[in-house]
């Protein structure tokens, strides 16, 4: 069957088939790389991708029953070259290292800060708890929401710079 | 010290943003035209005769390539079915006999991976079930079903030169170790501990499984993209299996999403590389997680210790060690090896006296996982050197300084010890945990207890780094190097180091990953071993460059080239920066052309003296030692029994640290994932068969497990042959982690848990049990 699918902000028409899980149309089709199968029965986070702003494991859906909508991937994150703060975090506090499990953390800690934009440590643990690191990095990735908190916090503050321009 | 410029600072990964962004490469994102899927139809019954085999339906489905069994693989001609780093044991396929469930026995190669699963349901097999051998204690046993009645070591590693082919047992390796007289000492003993500590099978659990492409190019030669650990030796594999010379077969490896010793030596790449060889077609198998567990594991271990103690000081230990290797050697003999020699610890003691087994059973292979064995050994000799501690009213933290070795004695094997940081380790663990305060008061629902542990690992010895350098006339530098990026951060050290001794800046430096065609052979990726043999090769390679260059400057300014030193991408003299040039400069010095380069080629080989067979003797069994220590302070429910870390601390001695943060993240990471495989992690089979092999029923450790305090702690003792003093921290901050925790329960509830993993339950159980517990806690102002 042929669905439309928003994806990263553009209307993909995709033959699909009924078995096809979103997390195979992602790479078989479409070549989002950073969507990536770790166990196979949406345990482990690392093909996390945000449907209408909430993270789910894309391994478990099909894709025929998606409908109407929208689905952002770590690739839908970035402007240009331009990365988005919570990736620019990631690199800054050193939370990640082989990097497989990365891009679902990042869509999650999205999701977390866009719902709720000063998490205590105890919600950011709760909401992350889906996604898993076997490099452990915890603390780096614990960190990084933190230091994504404050740099979004620093742009919906206007200085007197931003204000001037 | 102050002099680096690069080295010892923590600057970003050269991988972050590719990481970050998603765009990083693995070789599941690589695609090629025509290529085929995998999919293999593996053992339902832990040993059992293959009686027979009907694929006629599979090969006659739309969009199938190739169905193929053991069989048709012992049939063809030139080719040795067998495989294994230690010996040639595991077949491509089941050949006569599956030995564990899960044990490959026919794979379809399709168009796409339903295509492939799709046919394996047409396949039909008809087993004879056989007795199987599933407990590790049975297996030794005289009376038991031998599984591989006759052993071919493979001669593919120095350090197994010495493994012999005999079998008529399911012991397939046994480690001998003989110091002074055990049993004069136990005689004399004012006490004697005796303990069994058990350790179960577990995953490694790389968020990517197992991934290989192969395919035939232009030339008909074999091309591999695989998600390995040892490049070089996938190579030498492929060519013994398939009678190719080596440069007929290129392994390349892109970033690995995580190895921790699963990706190490052969595990998809034959099966793939012939499937490619029959069906002239690319080849790509992704195992699926339900793979992964049945295809490689951490060993599972029982271990028996007998310790004398006479006057305060312990005498003499007896250890007893039956590695679990699974069905199939793979590097069981090196892990037990390896590890087997620290297994009394690295404590003075006169006599010691090890026996330690590798046994094959009809479970899933076990090989090498993040500590090599060691975390196992250690969770044994470190639960009791505090049971032993307690037991005579000793401080543990006092009685291990008490035993701990200082820099030049003797190791076990007769070794004097060198860059040995275990007193400063442990004295940092204590301190980190405010051990000479009094502990947290319990209240009547919970406990509160802390706990230390200590222990050693001795990097695998002799291996083989090699590297080539080449700089540009413009100053960048290319680096060729079969060491693996798995996340461990190889790509920033190699960068940082050879950006120090070229005096670029650490941008300037790229990294070739590694390519059989291009990059020169490394042992492994593992062990803890990459910064000081690799780091050590491509700092010698770099240096050759620089030689060159200073020679070019040096004629040029008339000075010695002695007097120079490179810095900011200049070479001039030292102290006189203004007399000098470019790197661009000498360049055109030295050629007249633009667009030139210069190369290095550099191997660091480290030697050992062969262990005496009979006493395990040797005067160097290691080229270097990481001392490893963990604090802790847990929290135990009395009435569920659950065991809550409040505060974590993972030692280690990293020798001088080139990236500090890194070394933190290597072992804070470390710890973290050995703090979930002691509380929780475990392969559970009921006659033979894993019954939580998904991650639905098989945990490992969240974001919400990771204690509320944790921190990295690294001692820097450097090393003198290491680059700028480094030796290695992949492994270190695993190594202590068990018997921390242990030793931490024991201090809360003077309960003592001998197995692993310290579920609520088992300490509950113990709990109930506890009156039976001979050596009751220490009280508080036992502890000054």
């Amino acid at each position: 069957m042929i669905i439309d699918l928003k994806i990263n902000g553009r209307l993909e028409k995709l033959e699909v088939q009924d078995a096809d899980t979103l997390l195979e149309i992602l790479r078989d089709q479409l070549k989002l790389w950073s969507v990536r199968e770790g166990c196979g029965v949406g345990a482990c986070g690392t093909c996390t991708v945000l449907m209408d702003g909430k993270p789910v494991s894309s391994c478990l859906l099909l894709a025929s029953r998606i409908g109407s909508r929208e689905i952002v991937t770590v690739e839908g994150l970035q402007a240009g070259d331009k990365l988005d703060v919570i990736q620019e975090a990631f690199i800054e506090q050193r939370a990640l290292q082989c990097g497989y499990c990365t891009p679902g953390f990042i869509l999650s800690v999205k999701a977390l800060l866009d719902e709720n934009p000063t998490p205590s440590d105890e919600e950011a643990r709760e909401l992350l708890c889906g996604n898993l690191c076997r490099c452990a990095g915890y603390a780096d990735i614990l960190r990084a929401v933190r230091a994504a908190q404050e740099k979004r916090a620093a742009k919906a503050t206007p200085g007197p710079l931003t204000f001037m321009r | 010290m102050a002099d680096f410029s690069v080295v010892g600072h923590s600057v970003y990964r050269k991988d972050a943003v590719q990481k970050a962004t998603g765009r990083v490469l693995h070789v599941g994102n690589i695609e090629m035209p025509g290529m085929l899927h995998v999919a293999v139809l593996r053992s339902p019954y832990p040993h059992a005769r293959i009686a027979r085999i009907d694929k006629s339906r599979a090969q006659a489905l739309d969009g199938v390539a190739a169905v193929i069994t053991g069989a048709d693989i012992s049939a063809m001609p030139g080719i040795d079915p067998y495989y294994g780093p230690a010996f040639r044991d595991q077949p491509i396929l089941a050949i006569d006999r599956a030995l564990h469930v899960g044990d490959p026995v026919v794979a379809a190669a399709a168009v796409d991976r339903r295509t492939a699963e799709n046919a394996l349901q047409l396949v039909e097999v008809e087993y004879e079930p056989l007795d199987p051998v599933l407990d590790v204690l049975e297996a030794v046993k005289a009376d038991s079903p031998i599984l591989h009645p006759k052993l071919r070591p493979a001669g593919t590693f120095a350090d197994l030169a010495h493994i012999r082919a005999g079998q008529s047992s399911n012991v397939c390796y046994h480690f001998k170790l003989r110091k002074g007289d055990v049993e004069k000492a136990f005689a004399e003993a004012d006490r004697v501990f005796e303990d069994t500590f058990r350790s179960p099978p577990a995953q490694h659990f790389p968020m990517e499984p197992h991934v290989t492409l192969a395919y035939m190019d232009e030339s008909q030669r074999i091309n591999l993209w695989t998600a390995t650990q040892t490049p070089s030796y996938v190579r030498t594999e492929l060519s013994a299996i398939f009678g190719l010379p080596m440069n007929r077969i290129r392994v390349r490896v892109p970033y690995l999403g995580g190895g921790y010793g699963a990706k190490l030596y052969a595990k998809l790449e034959p099966l793939v590389t012939l499937l490619a060889l029959i069906t002239r077609r690319p080849v790509r198998y992704a195992l699926t997680r339900e793979e992964e567990f049945v295809t490689i594991t951490k060993h599972g271990v029982v271990t028996k210790l007998k310790t004398a103690v006479k006057d305060g000081m312990i005498t003499a230990r007896k250890c007893e060690v039956y590695w679990d290797t699974g069905a199939y050697a793979e590097i069981g003999p090196r892990v037990v090896h390896k590890s087997g020699y620290t297994s009394a610890g690295p404590y003075r003691m006169p006599n010691v006296w090890i026996d330690c087994y590798c046994v094959y059973t009809n479970k899933p292979p076990a090989g090498a996982f993040r500590g090599f064995g060691v975390p196992q050994v250690i969770w044994a000799y470190d639960s009791q050197m505090d049971i032993v501690a307690r037991a005579i009213g000793a401080d543990p933290v006092e009685f291990r300084l008490r035993h701990a070795l200082d820099e030049g004695e003797e190791f076990a094997t007769g070794t004097p010890v060198r860059s040995f940081g275990l007193k400063p380790s442990i004295l940092r663990a204590a301190e980190a945990i405010e051990w000479s305060k009094p502990k947290a008061p319990s209240s009547a629902a919970k406990a509160r207890g802390r706990g230390i542990a200590s222990g050693v690992k001795a990097v695998l010895t002799p291996s083989i780094s090699g590297a080539i350098v080449t700089m540009n006339a413009d100053g960048s530098v290319n680096i060729l190097s079969s060491t693996v990026e798995m996340g461990q951060g190889s790509e920033t050290m190699m960068a940082q180091i050879v950006a120090e001794e070229l005096g670029v800046g650490f941008d300037q430096v790229h990294i070739v990953q590694p390519d059989t065609d291009i990059t020169p052979y490394d042992t492994i990726t593992a062990g803890s071993r990459s910064t000081y043999h690799m780091g050590n090769a491509v700092r010698i390679a770099a240096a050759k460059i620089k030689a060159q260059l200073f020679a070019v400057v040096a004629a040029k300014l008339e000075v010695h080239p002695e007097d120079l030193v490179a810095r900011e991408r200049r070479i001039f003299v030292r102290g006189t920066p203004d007399r000098g040039m470019t790197l661009g400069e000498a360049f055109l010095a030295k050629f007249g052309s633009l667009g030139t380069t210069l190369t290095g080629e550099a191997i660091c080989q480290t030697t050992a003296t062969p262990m005496d067979h009979e006493t395990g003797q040797s005067e160097k069994c290691t080229e270097y030692w990481f001392p490893s220590a963990t604090a802790a302070e847990v929290e135990v429910d009395r009435e569920t029994g659950q065991v809550s870390i409040l505060k974590f601390f993972a030692v280690g001695d990293a020798g001088t640290a080139i990236n500090p943060k890194h070394c933190e993240q290597q072992l804070l990471g470390s710890a973290i994932t050995h703090m979930g495989l002691t509380l929780f992690e475990e392969m559970v089979f009921d006659e033979g068969r894993l019954i939580n092999g998904s991650l639905l029923d098989y945990q490992i450790a969240s974001i919400k497990d990771m204690p509320k305090e944790v921190r990295p702690i690294v001692v820097e003792v450097p090393h003198e042959t290491g680059p700028f003093g480094a030796k290695g921290v992949g492994e270190t901050g695993a190594l202590t982690v068990s018997a921390a925790i242990a030793n931490a329960i024991d201090d809360a509830i003077g309960v003592r848990i001998r197995e692993l993993p310290i579920t609520a339950e088992r300490v509950l159980r113990a709990l109930r049990e506890g009156t039976k517990n001979p050596h009751p806690p220490l009280s508080l102002e036992g502890r000054g």
